[in-house]
């Protein structure tokens, strides 16, 4: 029996996990990372568009902090968000970008002077002050008051992911590729480490630890159109959901981004937009001024995603030979900019598609469809990123549902989410590391071991039917495709978890090919089948139960957002490991306790609210509080503290110095 | 769409290298699938489609499939380039011949060992910024020039894909040989304002035949860099700096080849 031991163990070399990893390691803690692939060529290298943090340093953001940050995550997550963790990740955000700067991280940079940029299709002359030179830039992201969304060039994720890797390094964190966790080891509902598959060797090995973290990334890939990586598979969370203890938050809140290229599914980042792009139709008009007069084409994304659908719906999309699409407009932007400061796009428009965006006129228009993108739910936790199920299992970046994000979450939310949880989490998970030792019997962790060697012992031994694993996870993909994705309804949602349900058990027989152990990427694909089954039951399932619409979850049968029955959060836990659905419970959210109570986003369907009495009632208070420390002149501060106090680590909570107004 | 109807149906023939190192009965042999292409068909499609048909323990990696994560390298005909990123539709004759990339351990067919070279080479030019100043987070970051930041940027969007490696003839030659990514890797931080190391400590660093002397400047690596990094030129940049540097410092012989 392999047995390595340290005291922290991160699953998942993401943006999430190497920040997390960097954390306890530099309290002196022994850690591991583990990854399916170099760390560096995590998903999250591909973010391109950008990361929230209120730094107010361009013109057009200027007035913008953590409040106005704050109210659009939580408008964005159409309330579904932990408000609390909300502000624990707006007040970390402008620590966690400024810490990136230091190492390393090359943000685009402000000029002084003026400087041309298009807004609402004009080009536009805004003009820097002298004190913001040479500080960090923002661009517009969808869902946003202000320009707040910092970047470098189109290539955000790759720089953060490579300034934090070369941190780990540094720190001489123990990186260790080609490591799949399977199942976690565990006993008394505390976590001890887990049970990994060298995907060279094809061993198996245990790796205990006083702490394990999951941060295995988002689980687009059980979805056939996503903007996710191919190893985006849902792996991890499903490893947690298999302990038949810890649970999963919100499966059903999917998010899908207005604008993938056809076909290939390919992002192209909300910068597009953001820098000035607009959507056009079959006719070349330009349509989301009709639907969100308002916010327009930077509506948040579910908005936008689904007044894309219902134009196509109408008749309005150009037809191909991969379905009707729509037409992204960045020509509009002009050549150096697109050169500048959208060169990715133009190198997969030109490789994938033969488009060179920047030509004029329709002949530099992208084909764009709307498809999944990314999870907002994930492994539940706590707003430490512990497991409120488990012990010692820790959760952070988009394999969790730390629930920042509710229902749909902003752009740039995502890959700051990632360090600022990485901070935090790592923060905790640190604490906890140093108080409990690793007090496990080796029988139990041997037991757990001989589990997995026998699962695939047991596939190796199954006869070869005519079915293949390929067969079964093409249609698992196409029926989250067709039924499970941006206009749903029950009909359809009962037909895709019944045929899941066949699916998973169809999955539990199918024979393989090869059977060897070592690199055998067929056995891989076999054992992880069910466990994206089951993630995508648990979505599916979710999705069904939940008779509202809410942020990206639409139901067509019920179209309003169901304050009075629905403001709570859907957990899913698959306690019978035969069984082929888990059980669902629901979290309330507390409506007494927020600080912004529910309301009308400002964008989407207006009065298609049933509203919860305690909304008003709520607002009433918060009003009243708000009213009498303002006389008091008391500051935002101290009227934030009083309406919805938060727990955050000293260093984190410590107030943010912006240009001209200090740390007000 | 324009890539469409064109190409459709033709029949591609694929020939791939499988080898599995680990196993002694194995022998490395080229196999050849034939396949329909589809319109705007990638490698990443192909072997995929390869994988499901025929061969379902065909061993490749790809990640991101957008040209992004640096994951595919492999030869294609004999060049070094990023399979996601390479159509079918640009091989006229229909043939295609994958070879693993050379210059890395091989674990399986076109799958070879990337990362831990890469964790090394990084190590070893100890990639990451080197400064004696505490920063206090809360405070407002140090500006940065604009430009500098943008120069900093270019020479940072290296995605250690390894090609540059797998097209130099001295990384074959030898094995420590820090590539091109790694004198790129310098010539990074040799800008980065956040970075105070001077000269002397990358010619600590570099100072040798593995380092920015191994360069026999044959341009293999910038003529197949898919990020279009100029790296003669920071190479040949960065070799003129650490050689004046010694030279001027300690007097040390240097021998400039190329
Ligand atoms: C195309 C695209 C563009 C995006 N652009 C933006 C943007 O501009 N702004 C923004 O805020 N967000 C963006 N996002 C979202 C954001 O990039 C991701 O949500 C975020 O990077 C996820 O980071 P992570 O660390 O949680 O996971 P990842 O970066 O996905 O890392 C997951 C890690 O887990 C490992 N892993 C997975 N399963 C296992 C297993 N079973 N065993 C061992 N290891 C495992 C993987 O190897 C990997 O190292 C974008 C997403 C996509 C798809
Ligand atoms: S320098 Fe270019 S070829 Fe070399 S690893 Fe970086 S991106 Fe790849
Ligand atoms: S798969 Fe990421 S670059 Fe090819």
């Amino acid at each position: 029996m392999k047995i390595q031991y340290c005291d922290a163990l991160v699953v998942g070399g993401g943006l999430a996990g190497l920040r997390t990893a960097v954390a306890t390691q530099e309290k002196g803690l022994s850690t591991i990372v583990l990854s399916l692939v170099p760390v560096k060529r995590s998903h999250s290298a591909a973010a391109q568009g950008g990361m929230q943090a209120s730094l107010a340093n361009s013109v057009m953001g200027q007035g913008d902090n953590e409040d106005v940050h704050f109210a659009d995550t939580v408008k964005g997550s159409d309330w579904g968000c932990d408000q609390e963790v909300a502000r624990m990740f707006v007040t970390t955000a402008p620590k966690a970008i400024r810490e990136l700067a230091n190492w390393g991280v090359p943000w685009t940079r402000i000029k002084r002077g003026k400087r041309s940029v298009v807004i609402n299709t004009k080009r536009t002359t805004i003009t820097e002050a002298d004190e913001a030179h040479g500080l960090i830039n923002a661009r517009d992201f969808g869902g946003t008051k202000k320009w707040r969304t910092c970047y470098t060039s189109d290539a955000t994720g790759h720089t953060m992911l490579f300034g934090v890797a070369n941190q780990a390094l540094k720190d001489d964190v123990d990186i260790r590729e080609r490591k799949e966790l399977l199942s976690l080891i565990h006993k008394d509902n505390r976590c001890y480490g887990a049970v990994v598959r060298d995907l060279i060797t094809g061993e198996l090995e245990a790796y205990l630890a006083k702490a394990t973290a999951i941060a295995t990334g988002g689980w687009g890939r059980v979805y056939r159109t996503t903007t996710n990586a191919v190893i985006c598979e849902g792996t991890g969370q499903a490893a947690a959901l298999e302990t038949g203890v810890c649970t999963l938050g919100n499966p059903e809140a999917v998010q899908f981004h207005p604008t993938p290229i056809v076909p290939s599914g390919i992002l192209l980042t909300e910068g597009c937009r953001g820098d000035g792009g607009v959507l056009r139709d079959v006719d070349g008009y330009r349509f989301m001024p009709d639907y969100e007069p308002e916010k327009k084409d930077l509506a948040s994304r579910d908005v936008v995603s689904r007044r894309m659908m219902e134009h196509i719906r109408k008749g309005k999309g150009v037809p191909s030979p991969f379905g009707d699409h729509l037409w992204l407009d960045i020509s509009i932007l002009g050549r150096e900019h697109i050169e500048k400061n959208l060169r990715d796009v133009q190198e997969i428009a030109m490789t994938f598609n033969g488009i060179d965006p920047a030509d004029e006129g329709s002949k530099g228009w992208l084909p764009v469809r709307p498809a999944q993108h990314y999870s907002m739910g994930g492994i539940r936790t706590k707003p430490t990123g512990e497991s409120p199920d488990m012990q010692g299992l820790f959760s952070c970046g988009e394999a969790a549902c730390w629930d920042l994000h509710g229902f749909n979450r902003l752009g740039g939310n995502s890959v700051a989410e990632t360090v600022v949880s990485g901070m935090i989490v790592g923060n905790y998970m640190a604490d906890y590391c140093l108080k409990n030792d690793i007090d496990i019997d080796t029988t139990t962790v041997e037991a757990f071991l001989e589990k997995e060697e026998q699962a695939i012992r047991e596939i190796m031994s199954r006869p070869l039917g005519d079915e293949t694993i390929f067969d079964i996870k093409r249609r698992m993909q196409e029926i989250m495709d067709e039924k499970v994705g941006i206009f749903r309804n029950g009909t359809e949602l009962q037909e895709a978890v019944d045929e899941l349900q066949d699916l998973l058990r169809r999955s539990r027989k199918v024979g393989i090919r090869y059977v060897t152990h070592a690199s055998n990427p067929e056995l891989a694909e076999a054992y992880r089948l069910p466990k994206m089954l089951k993630i995508a039951i648990s979505i599916a399932y979710a999705a069904l139960l939940r008779t509202e619409s809410r942020g990206a979850h639409y139901r067509e049968d019920y179209l309003e957002r169901d304050d009075a029955n629905w403001l709570k959060r859907t957990l899913v836990q698959w306690s019978d490991p035969d069984a082929t659905l888990p059980e669902v419970f629901y979290e309330e959210l507390d409506i007494m306790k927020m600080e912004i109570p529910p309301a009308f986003r400002g964008y989407g369907r207006k009065g298609m609210i049933k509203e919860h009495p305690q909304s008003a009632e709520r607002q009433a208070e918060v009003d009243r509080i708000r009213e009498t420390l303002e006389a008091e002149e008391a500051d935002r501060f101290e009227i934030q503290e009083a309406l919805m106090p938060f727990d955050l680590p000293e260093n984190y909570k410590a107030k943010n110095e912006r240009q001209g107004v200090g740390y007000a | 769409m324009p890539d469409t109807a064109q190409n459709k149906g033709r029949m591609l023939t694929f020939e791939i290298l499988q080898y599995n190192p680990s196993d002694p009965e194995s022998k490395p042999h080229m196999v050849t699938y034939h396949l329909e292409e589809t319109p705007g068909m990638t490698l990443f499609v192909a072997l995929n489609m390869i994988r499901e048909k025929f061969e379902p323990d065909l061993a490749f990696d790809f990640v991101c499939r957008a040209g992004i994560c640096g994951s595919c390298g492999m030869m294609v005909n004999g060049k070094p380039l990023l399979a996601c990123r390479t159509l079918t539709r640009d091989y006229p004759d229909g043939h295609i011949q994958l070879m693993p990339m050379p210059s890395f351990k091989l674990i399986k067919d076109l799958s070879v060992v990337t990362g831990q070279w890469m964790d090394k080479m990084s190590k070893r030019v100890e990639s990451w910024i080197h400064t004696k100043e505490e920063h206090d987070i809360t405070r407002i970051e140090e500006p940065v020039e604009p430009e500098v930041a943008d120069e900093t940027f270019e020479l940072d969007r290296c995605i250690e894909c390894g090609i540059c490696v797998s097209s130099c003839a001295t990384a074959l030659m030898r094995p420590d040989f820090v590539g091109a990514v790694g004198l790129n890797r310098i010539a990074r931080f040799d800008v980065d304002p956040h970075d105070e190391r001077t000269t002397e400590d990358y010619y600590e660093l570099v100072g040798d035949d593995n380092g920015i002397f191994g360069c026999m400047t044959l341009l293999g690596c910038e003529d197949h860099c898919p990020k279009n990094l100029p790296l003669q030129e920071k190479i040949a940049y960065m070799r003129r700096k650490l050689a004046t540097a010694k030279d001027t410092g300690g007097g040390l012989e240097i021998r400039v080849e190329g």
